[in-house]
């Protein structure tokens, strides 16, 4: 899950993070009061869970409340990037300087935490990492202990940040790194991090949270926004399905998230466009076939749906049996749908399906040529 | 021969009177697995199918002389279950469950570096010797013995290869469910290395999918230390960047690492067979084993 930036903001300033003076807005009227209450030039930032923003027309500099009110009218109502524009953060403008960055997160080759550190900020950390990797400094953190005072210290000094604000920076870095590991954070990253006068503030502001873990973070679960940036992909969520929605016109539903997948590649293999992944997990009982059909038929794309189910524990008589019952509500079945079943009892369920209404497949790679034919080829 | 199981295990299952463990633990049993003992804190004294349930891991260890734990735990309570079967000491640890807190396996992974236990999982079917022993979910009707060692991210495309292999007459030494998520006990080069000890492996296929470097490092490893032949397949070849597959661990980042191409390319320079589709794994194995 991710914080939007105020969100995040908010959090890094209970942990002692410097950031800006800002206020939230979600009319013109509130950006102008906001622009008054935190001084000007302000920056005008589009709330939105996507980087790039400033690129696509999401952030903007003002000096005056003239500009404030022009900047609010016309990002508020905007839609970036497929998200829909409604709020605004009034920030405090902070003059141009060396741009630094400060990161946590999971190195999965090893299991560890890593803390990161580099002078290279306000690009992309994975395109220093690839271009310039001298550029960050990197601390794996030993999740037993968290992160011992001297890493911080290490990082900041072997990466060179400039003696005058390296301690800033170090406590940053191990203030960032409690907050990752109190929050159950999956990714932190401060880019940039500014070096004013003053100090260090965190002009950006990211953070992830592990979905695993918002069980024990009731407060950040709460504040969760729908991140759906289309209708389909709420009404998956929504019915608790994993779907990611594609642009092909070949509808996939299956069980278990690699067969799904390798369905998806099948129907590219064999000339066709996925659609969509769509797993409906395990046990499919025929209200959540029904609630799968129904989101993959809402799909205006689709021309045909496979059905790929491998009866493991789940008995393929009774996925059949899921399967007609959900057929059944639908008067007329929108568009065509090839089954197929194999494991546990699959003969069985292959013979239950009404063959009327689906056409039924033994094979994998037959199946998913069939759905591909059916659907005409490639968009 | 085998590896991790076999029809000596002996089996307690963390979490045995909730609903999947109870399940799981009639299956288990009704495949012949030596299910000895259950645990759950605070219900020392029942009895599930028939196996005694004990109020710790320990007391389970040292009544009934289990050496493979099976965990069902919900994820809250997943981390907690795992030290205390690292703590009895345990010689494999399977964790079903999914949707344990990345932090948590972290810690857990850190505690099991410091001993000889072999964890699977979490977030993954388990391990199954066929013809011996299940210790997991997954369905033991599709397996048969034989000499195809499986090492795979993902549950219903291990049964899927699992079945053709068997339909084409090639039954299974082991399979190793490892696990979707982002962090995991044993990966693939730790399987790998366990499947090049056992002399009745004759191939192994790897099942991999999108997100991380796990692939790329059994890659390496397969070019350095492996004989056995190995056979590859990687899911998601066509997921876009930046969107969870599933898994939790099935993602592309952003800068384009934890590509299927990626994955296909370092495992064939390797050289692996790389199947694109689930009958050409089969088709290879074939022109491997005849």
């Amino acid at each position: 899950m991710k914080l939007q930036e105020f969100q995040a903001k908010e959090l890094f300033r209970e942990a002692g993070i410097p950031t800006p003076t800002s206020r939230l807005a979600r009319t013109v009227e509130e950006a102008v009061v906001a622009a008054e209450e935190v001084g000007c030039p302000v920056a005008v930032k589009a709330q939105v869970q996507v980087g790039g923003r400033g690129k696509a027309g999401g952030i903007e500099l003002v000096e005056s409340i003239d500009e404030v009110r022009a900047a609010a009218n016309r990002i508020l109502g905007m839609e970036l990037k497929g998200y829909h524009v409604d709020r605004v953060l009034v920030e405090a403008a902070v003059e141009p300087a060396n741009e630094l960055y400060v990161g946590v997160t999971i190195d999965r080759g090893v299991g560890r935490p890593v803390a990161m550190v580099s002078t290279r900020g306000g690009v992309d950390i994975e395109t220093v990492a690839a271009e310039d990797p001298d550029a960050i400094a990197r601390e794996q953190i030993d999740p037993a202990f968290g992160m011992f005072e001297f890493q911080a210290r290490k990082a900041v000094h072997e990466v060179g940040i400039d003696r005058s604000v390296a301690d800033d920076v170090a406590a940053v870095l191990t203030a960032l790194y409690d907050l990752w590991e109190e929050r159950d954070g999956s990714d932190a990253e401060i880019n940039p991090l500014l070096v004013t006068d003053d100090g260090v503030v965190a002009v950006d502001a990211v953070f992830n949270v592990d979905d695993s873990a918002l069980f024990r973070q009731p407060d950040l679960a709460a504040v969760a926004e729908a991140t759906a940036t289309d209708e389909l992909e709420q009404r998956a969520q929504d019915y608790g399905f994993d779907y990611v929605r594609l642009d092909g016109n070949v509808g996939i539903i299956g069980n278990g998230a690699g067969l799904v997948m390798t369905t998806l590649d099948l129907v590219e293999h064999y000339g066709g466009d996925p659609a969509n992944f769509l797993d409906i997990g395990g046990g499919a009982k025929a209200d959540r076939v029904a609630n799968a059909l129904d989101t993959v038929f809402a799909d205006g794309r689709v021309e045909a749906v496979v059905f790929n189910i491998f009866g493991g524990i789940t008995r393929g008589d009774e996925v059949a049996t899921g399967i007609n019952e959900a057929l059944d509500r639908f008067d007329e079945i929108p568009k065509p749908v090839v089954v197929r079943l194999a494991g546990t009892e699959a003969a069985r369920g292959m013979e239950i399906l009404d063959t009327d209404r689906v056409r039924v497949e033994s094979s994998l790679e037959d199946a998913v040529q069939a759905a591909v034919a059916a659907a005409g080829g490639r968009t | 021969m085998s590896v991790l199981v076999d029809e000596n295990s002996r089996v307690v299952v963390q979490g045995i009177t909730g609903g999947e463990g109870r399940f799981h633990t009639e299956q288990m049993l009704e495949y012949g697995t030596d299910v000895v003992a259950g645990v759950v804190p605070g219900k020392g004294g029942q009895a599930v199918a028939g196996v005694p349930v004990y109020d710790t891991v320990s007391a389970a260890v040292r009544a009934e002389n289990a050496d493979t734990s099976v965990v069902f735990v919900p994820p809250g309570f997943a981390a907690d279950a795992l030290f205390e079967a690292l703590d009895a000491d345990l010689d494999v640890v399977v964790a079903i469950t999914e949707g344990v807190p990345t932090q948590d396996v972290s810690r857990v992974s850190r505690v099991l570096d410091e001993t000889d236990t072999h964890l699977v999982g979490p977030n993954g079917p388990g391990v199954i010797t066929p013809g011996e022993t299940k210790a997991g979910i997954l369905p033991g009707n599709v397996f048969e013995p034989g000499p195809v060692g499986l090492v795979s991210r993902s549950g219903t495309l291990t049964y899927q290869i699992v079945d053709s292999l068997t339909a084409r007459g090639f039954g299974q030494s082991t399979a190793v469910g490892i696990g979707g998520d982002p962090i995991v006990g044993t990966g693939f080069v730790e399987a790998l290395r366990l499947f090049e000890t056992d002399p009745d492996t004759e191939a192994v296929v790897l099942c991999g999918e999108i997100g991380g470097e796990d692939e790329e490092a059994a890659a390496s490893y397969i070019d350095e230390q492996v004989e056995t032949p190995v056979v590859g397949f990687v899911a998601g070849r066509t997921a876009p960047p930046g969107r969870r597959m599933g898994h939790a661990g099935a993602i592309v980042s952003g800068s384009g690492t934890g590509t299927a191409q990626n994955k296909i390319d370092a495992l064939e320079s390797a050289g692996v067979s790389v199947g694109k589709t689930p009958a050409e794994v089969v088709g290879h194995v074939a022109d491997l084993l005849g």
